[in-house]
């Protein structure tokens, strides 16, 4: 299998340089990290992937029942790990990404040497001594709000989904395509991730790990960063002046030099 | 700015001159502080909020919307506050991440929560505006009702996945029909052909259709310790009508060999039987077959083969001399149409290294050319079987399935093939025993 083209792997930046992986989280595609991608390239190997079932991956290889768990996603990132043969890589990874580098860090512990994690949330869901942020009618109502913008991705992902990637219209047509997958595909991506508890996987963290949280985040709140900070022994924690859950999207220059000061400790 | 604009004096109107003047008064009236009316009361929602969502401005058909006051609302709320928690989690996934990197977004269906704890469909649009230096000041949005819409899009969206229901569950049926048909057919067929000392034998069956049961049928099995009987045919038409018809077939030869193997008594035998089964029905029904025995020689490796025919194409014998030659079996009538009928029958001897070959029409009949107007036809298999003769069964089935497939969309009838042989004797191995 051509994992570079399944994944439709992106590397760029100073080749001679360390590696940092790239990986966006629920609901959009590489292009999220286009404000940090200029920070990172003078010094580092940057690579940017699409999950499968996201951007313009193959996304006729989605399985259901492969990616019904956040282990699915973690081998697409440990399956670009070997397709490129990376060795002690920085994982920088967006909400739900963040804990996808968590499982793909235990399953491929040599290629994965340090974390950052950028709005975690092991959790989503409230529970007993335990706030995520939601309730489970909650997640059922995202799931909903899903369904009600599904006429308008089928009208966006047409173009892509047809395959019709060499016509010119489509530097119009990648506007839309950004953050736009597959509605089915989102939909799986949505449970798994609306839906799991990686809580007790951070223990498991080996590596190097920085955590990054926003002042205002609707998706993770201060307590989850906090909760995240705690659960992995030796982790650094920085909460970013930034409102809402992409900091690298609202404040890139805070983020950048976040990521930055904890890739240059670790060369 | 809002003074009467000059207007061309209409000759057609003869009032015009003489209200022209108060028509524009009634305009300007109606025009009357349009800035802030249009703003305040348009038939959307407006709002400004600054990049971290802070909302900045909002009109009053919004805020009659959500029921709360403007004092409420403006600098002391975010817009994601305004929304539903799953539409608060849609933004923050997909609509802000979007408007960042784009700059605008467009007819995103969201809900708003009412004072009243209701909720509102809406469709949002929003876009960014820059300052001079190309910094992002302020975010603009516009809200609009969509009510009515979202009951039209739900009930799309209904039949949309009832739509996808169905087409799944057809796609299931099918295949369990295609399963179920397969399972049948194979009941047709001998799952494997027996082995006989001395002899070999090859089938081969093509199905024109998944869909459609086939009407050929062949078979080979053992009469007693030193006979075989075997055959192959017909059954006119297609599917569960012809396949119920090759089931009667199939097993009246067997029985009716087991009771007397002499290959006319036992198409006799069959006639009788479709014949009393498929008269008067309405339906006739019949088939054309070639029915045989075969005993091999333990002492020469020959085997003699007794057959008859109604109404099938004649058999093929390839010699282990390099020629070929069919068996002529004139004036075999087709089985089951008429009362009584008789058949035709020939013998042949077998020797090492002979194939004896039996096909139905679907093989001849196959058409071809470039036009697919001409059938393969007899002379051409005659020629093609020249080519075989010496060979071994086995490869005389694999070339003609190779012929088979070269003839593509041609070859639109199933067609069954059967071949059995003495194997040619080897020189070499002979020698070393």
């Amino acid at each position: 299998m051509d994992i570079v083209r399944r994944n439709n792997v992106t590397v760029t930046g100073n080749l001679q340089g360390p590696t940092v992986i790239l990986a966006h989280g629920f609901g959009c595609d590489q292009n999220m990290w286009r404000l940090t991608v200029p920070a990172l390239a003078e010094d580092y190997r940057v690579v940017l992937f699409d999950y499968v079932g996201a951007g313009r991956s193959d996304s006729s290889v989605f399985s259901e029942r492969r990616y019904a768990s956040l282990h699915g996603y973690a081998q697409d990132v440990v399956d670009v790990c070997e397709a490129l043969d990376l060795r002690d890589a920085a994982f920088v990874g967006h909400s739900v990404s963040s804990m996808i580098g968590v499982l793909a860090a235990a399953m491929a512990p040599r290629r994965i040497g340090s974390l950052v994690m950028v709005a975690p949330s092991p959790r989503y869901i409230d529970e007993d001594g335990y706030r995520g942020g939601f309730s489970a009618e909650d997640i059922e109502e995202l799931l909903a709000s899903l369904e009600a913008n599904y006429l308008g991705w089928s009208g966006a992902m047409a173009p892509v989904i047809m395959g019709n990637e060499d016509r010119p219209e489509l530097g119009d047509e990648l506007k839309h395509s950004f953050c736009a997958t597959d509605p089915e595909m989102a939909r799986v991506f949505a449970r798994t991730t609306f839906l799991s508890d990686s809580r007790e996987e951070l223990k498991s963290v080996q590596v190097p790990t920085l955590v990054l949280e926003c002042t205002q985040d609707a998706i993770a709140p201060r307590e989850v960063g906090a909760f995240v900070h705690r659960a992995i022994a030796g982790s650094t924690l920085i909460t970013l002046d930034a409102t809402g859950h992409c900091p690298h999207l609202s404040a890139p220059e805070a983020t950048n030099a976040a990521i930055l000061g904890f890739l240059a400790e670790r060369r | 700015m809002m003074g009467r604009t000059e207007q061309q004096p209409d000759p057609n109107d003869p009032d015009h001159c003489h209200d022209g003047q108060a028509s524009d008064a009634a305009f300007a009236a109606l025009l009357e502080d349009s800035a802030d009316d249009l703003y305040e009361s348009a038939p959307c929602g407006y709002l400004s909020t600054l990049m971290d969502g802070t909302i900045a401005k909002a009109n009053r058909t919004l805020l009659n919307w959500l029921g709360l006051e403007r004092e409420a609302v403006v600098g002391r709320m975010r817009f994601a506050d305004l929304l539903s928690v799953g539409g608060r989690l849609y933004h923050e996934t997909h609509f802000a991440p979007l408007l960042r990197m784009q700059g605008e977004i467009n007819g995103i269906a969201l809900e708003v929560k009412r004072a009243d704890g209701g909720r509102m469909p809406v469709l949002v649009s929003s876009v960014v505006k820059h300052g001079s230096a190309g910094d992002p000041l302020l975010i603009r949005t516009t809200l609009f009702d969509a009510r009515d819409r979202r009951a039209y899009e739900e009930e799309l969206l209904r039949g949309r996945r009832a739509a996808e229901e169905a087409r799944r569950q057809s796609e299931a049926d099918r295949a369990r029909l295609q399963d179920a048909l397969a399972v049948l057919q194979q009941s047709l067929l001998p799952h494997t052909l027996p082995s006989v000392p001395g002899v070999e034998t090859a089938a081969y069956y093509h199905t024109a259709s998944a869909d459609r049961l086939g009407g050929d049928f062949y078979d080979v099995f053992p009469l007693d310790g030193k006979r075989f009987a075997f055959f192959l045919g017909d059954v006119c038409g297609k599917g569960p009508q012809a396949a119920a018809v090759t089931s009667l077939t199939r097993y009246t030869l067997r029985a009716a060999a087991l009771h007397d193997p002499d290959p006319v008594a036992a198409l006799t035998t069959l006639n009788h039987v479709l014949h009393e089964r498929y008269t008067g029905g309405g339906d006739p029904r019949y088939c054309t077959a070639v029915f045989g025995t075969f005993e091999p020689d333990p002492a020469t490796g020959a085997i003699a083969v007794q057959l008859a025919s109604g109404g099938h194409p004649p058999a093929l014998v390839l010699r282990a001399d390099g020629t070929a030659d069919f068996l002529p079996t004139p004036g075999g009538l087709l089985i089951g149409i008429l009362p009584s009928a008789p058949f035709t029958a020939a013998t042949t001897v077998l020797a090492p290294g002979d194939t004896l070959l039996l096909y139905t029409d679907g093989l001849t009949e196959a058409r071809t050319g470039k036009d697919r107007t001409s059938l393969y036809g007899d002379e051409a298999l005659l020629d093609f079987a020249v080519e075989l003769a010496g060979e071994s069964p086995h490869a005389v089935i694999q070339a003609l399935t190779g012929l088979l497939d070269s003839f593509g969309e041609g070859l639109d009838d199933d067609t069954a093939l059967l071949a059995l042989g003495v194997p040619p004797t080897d020189p070499e191995t002979r020698s070393t025993e």
